[in-house]
């Protein structure tokens, strides 16, 4: 039930965004300074998502900032590699392979 | 347009591990059809999000459509009503990047609608079959043992950041929205994320500024 709300709610919100304007033709000005800042939003967005996921892993409630937490590494590594290769799928499964590298590494120690 | 295809099979790979059944991920690709949003959904739902924060981050993330249908609506304008709502329904960036470029070509051709259908239905088509093909293979990676799955979702993320840091006012809006994200953490229904996004278009926009002056 919570998945068919998610899926109508999102499936909703896109479209009127997406169709809004036609009916409202020229009544809705969007000034240039809000159009550029709508440019930021997809990164900002993943990043805000990505930042707390590494540094809060696995629900805990303190900041967990050494190395011993895996998912840190393992992000600092594929920022590397994402720079370095600028190829999605090379920096995906070489992310996760360092992040289950360190993991086997940690259990090792 | 073969650049969504990594997309699309990673949205269907991510979804199960996030805890989207099978029908709620091809529901998605179906009837959402919006990549980013996906993404973000997924993310969210694997964090245990309840869904109007969903849908409201949704609209923040899509948003930006808004701008699509406004440089083309001199065209749609014209366009009968079934038209209008089938092409702005398929406005993707993709769509958008591949229509745009056609309409504002100065020729006179009356097929242009025509050519928007096209691609939307050809990006549609694509995205919902690597949506299957990615729900296929996330279902067998699961049953492997899922090694370093928990991490996919942050290694997708960084991935699809790291096209977007081209300039420093776009360095320093993903900067703040990464320590304001961190500082909100605790509060309730994922506000904070919210909170992160627009300190982080704030900055964005205060740094372009900052720099143009110099």
């Amino acid at each position: 039930m919570e998945t068919l709300y998610l899926v109508a709610g999102m499936a909703l919100v896109t479209f009127s965004i997406r169709y809004g304007l036609l009916p409202l033709s020229g009544r809705i000005n969007i000034s240039g300074r809000m159009r550029n800042a709508l440019r930021y939003v997809p990164p900002v967005v993943l990043t805000a998502i990505i930042v707390p996921a590494v540094l809060y892993p696995n629900g805990q409630t303190f900041l967990h900032v050494s190395f011993n937490n895996a998912y840190l590494v393992g992000a600092i590594a594929t920022v590397v590699i994402g720079k370095l290769s600028k190829n999605l799928l090379i920096t995906i499964v070489c992310g996760m392979a360092c992040f289950g590298l360190w993991q086997w590494i940690l259990k090792m120690m | 347009m073969i650049g969504a295809v990594p997309f699309g099979i990673i949205f269907g790979t991510l979804s199960g591990g996030a805890g989207l059944s099978a029908a709620g991920t091809i529901g998605m690709s179906l009837f959402v059809f919006a990549g980013s949003a996906q993404f973000i959904a997924v993310g969210l739902l694997g964090s245990g999000t309840m869904w109007p924060i969903i849908v409201l981050t949704t609209f923040i993330v899509n948003f930006r459509h808004l701008l699509y249908t406004a440089t083309l609506l001199e065209y749609l304008k014209r366009l009968p009503r079934l038209w209008q709502v089938v092409l702005t329904f398929g406005l993707t960036d993709e769509t958008f990047a591949v229509a745009a470029g056609r309409w504002l070509q100065d020729n006179g051709s009356p097929y242009k609608h025509w050519y928007q259908l096209g691609s939307m239905i050809f990006m549609y088509t694509n995205w919902n079959l690597c949506t299957l093909v990615g729900l296929v293979a996330g279902r067998m990676l699961q049953e492997i043992g899922g090694w370093g799955l928990d991490f996919a979702m942050v290694a997708a993320f960084i991935g699809m950041v790291i096209p977007y840091l081209k300039d420093k006012p776009t360095y320093a809006a993903v900067f703040a929205a990464g320590i304001s994200a961190l500082i909100f953490h605790g509060m309730p229904h994922k506000l904070g994320l919210i909170m992160a996004a627009v300190i982080g278009m704030t900055a964005g926009v205060s740094a372009e500024r900052l720099w143009e002056r110099h």
